[in-house]
């Protein structure tokens, strides 16, 4: 039961980590890059 | 919100929305999945991954099927759309992970149920099969050159990776076939869910598939940005080279002349 | 048609003029595959579990160098800008594709002969009679299926700079049909394991890949060497 606990809460933070270091990681690059770019070419704004 | 005043960000208004409906479906899930559901009459607490392992399983699906139809929709009109590149892409990158993860939390899930991190029946090969073959479109989308050689290359491997994934998938299946593994739970490893417990599996599904929109807005915006800079990059190499061949001072124009 | 068919016929036979003067495949490739099989000896050491694995050896075997046949088979084309001139004068990619698949085909089927043969010798593997023409079916549906897949996948990442690397990762998850089919069917024809009837699926499996990828192939090529 114990041992169960662990790998639960194993796969919630391998789960939720994973998914927070790659949005971190999409939105530093998204940065990155239209901060360079003028404010008309973007489409979305 | 000054941020999206100057667009100096991938976010929007709409995106910000949809970033808090996230979270607050994350928020909802791990409460459900962890505390409010109840554990399972045979697999006992251990069905608590299944509320990741599934949904996260269900994205990667989603997200490869996405790259597919978009690359379909690069590849086939005359007029070819970088757009559709660029979600290809993107969902790839984010299907990627998402089996990745779907594998890794298995394995886990796999180990307390059936005592094995591993069984070599016909989903979990498939599936790390699907994983190896997006590896292989990711490499390819950096080989090089223009966005548009790039976009041709990785449509059509991906369209390719449609043919041949069912049949993988069914070669794996017919060898499998040969080996019938006894378990303690149904063959495939379903668990028969109702109430609650199911309750928390369709709220992961939809939490999932939010999460899986706003990555792939983001993503798909940040490769559009990039490949802007690199045309910007380009064009300005190419503005250098033109001026280096004009003659500015009156000795190089003399020099030229005689 | 007619032309169709002579220009792939021209540019199969160039492929093998090609490799008969240089004799790569037969001096390198081919003894390659025959030290991978004397190092399965090596590495698994126990001469019953050999002949009952022969079959996959064989199979494996010939999946490493097809990596080498298809490296060499685009080496040769981009080594002086060949295939583009071949496009620009005219040729269909249709007619490239089938005559480099023809081509690797021929060279596979003799690479698969040998190593037939190597078992025999090296594993102790037999040739049951039963199984002789389900042998000689998944020998060439294997080798078929194997040319395609390998020029297509070739097309797009042998020969550039850069690009030899990804040709076994992306290669050898798309090859598992065969990996699995050639080598149930090919135990099946050994003797090895099942029966001949057992095998015969098997072989079905190699040769729909081979129909899928030949036709796939066929439209694929193009698109993807025309960069």
């Amino acid at each position: 039961m114990m041992e169960d606990a662990g790998f639960i809460v194993t796969s919630y933070v391998i789960t939720f980590g994973g998914i927070v270091a790659y949005a971190w990681y999409v939105l530093r690059r998204g940065k990155k890059a239209t901060k360079q770019l003028p404010d008309d070419s973007k489409p979305w704004v | 919100m000054a941020d999206t005043a100057t667009g100096r960000t991938t976010a929007t208004h709409a995106t910000r929305i949809l970033g808090i409906v996230t979270l607050a479906g994350v928020a909802w899930l791990i409460l459900f999945g962890l505390i409010l559901s109840p554990a399972d009459k045979n697999q006992g607490e251990s069905v608590r991954i299944l509320y990741l392992h599934a949904p996260s399983a269900w994205l990667a699906y989603l997200a490869f099927i996405v790259t597919a139809i978009a690359s379909a929709l690069y590849l086939f009109p005359k007029q070819h759309s970088l757009g559709w590149d660029r979600l290809a892409g993107a969902s790839a990158e984010i299907g990627v992970l998402f089996m990745g993860m779907t594998l890794v939390v298995g394995m886990l899930w796999g180990r307390l149920t059936w005592g094995v991190f591993w069984r070599w029946d016909a989903r979990l090969t498939t599936t790390a099969f699907l994983l190896v073959t997006y590896i292989g479109y990711l490499a390819v989308r950096r080989l090089g050159g223009t966005p548009e050689q790039r976009a041709k290359r990785s449509a059509v491997l991906a369209l390719l990776a449609v043919l041949e994934i069912p049949l993988v998938h069914f070669s794996v299946e017919l060898w499998r076939g040969l080996h019938q593994d006894a378990s303690v739970l149904r063959p495939n490893g379903d668990v028969e869910l109702d109430g609650l417990m199911l309750f928390t599996l369709l709220s992961g599904i939809v939490t999932f598939t939010l999460m899986y929109a706003w990555l792939v807005i983001h993503r798909t915006r940040t490769l559009t940005a990039e490949d802007m800079l690199d045309d910007v990059g380009l064009e300005l190499a190419l503005e250098e080279r033109r001026r280096e061949s004009i003659p500015h001072t009156i000795e190089e124009k003399g020099a030229l002349l005689s | 048609m007619k032309a169709w068919w002579g220009t792939t016929r021209l540019i199969a036979k160039r492929e093998l003029l090609v490799e008969w003067r240089s004799r790569i495949a037969l001096n390198q490739v081919f003894p390659f595959a025959g030290i991978v099989m004397v190092m399965f000896g090596f590495a698994i050491d126990d001469t019953r579990l050999m002949e009952r694995i022969a079959p996959g050896l064989i199979v494996l075997a010939t999946m490493f160098a097809l990596l080498i046949l298809v490296q060499r088979s685009f080496a040769v084309e981009s080594e002086d800008g060949a295939l583009d001139a071949l496009r620009t004068a005219g040729v269909s990619s249709s007619a490239l594709f089938w005559g480099k698949s023809i081509a690797m085909a021929v060279q596979l089927a003799a690479l698969e002969a040998l190593l037939v043969v190597l078992a025999i010798f090296l594993y102790g593997s037999t040739i049951r009679p039963s199984g002789v023409v389900l042998l000689i079916a998944t020998w060439l549906a294997a080798s078929w299926g194997l040319a395609t897949v390998g020029t297509l996948y070739g097309g797009l990442a042998a020969g550039a700079r850069g690009r030899e690397t990804l040709l076994p990762l992306l290669l050898l998850p798309v090859v598992a049909p065969v990996l699995i089919g050639a080598t149930r069917a090919v135990e099946a024809a050994l003797g090895a394991r099942g029966s001949v009837a057992d095998g015969w699926p098997w072989m079905g499996l190699v040769a729909v890949f081979a129909v899928v990828f030949c036709a796939g192939g066929t439209l694929a090529f193009g698109p993807l060497i025309d960069e």
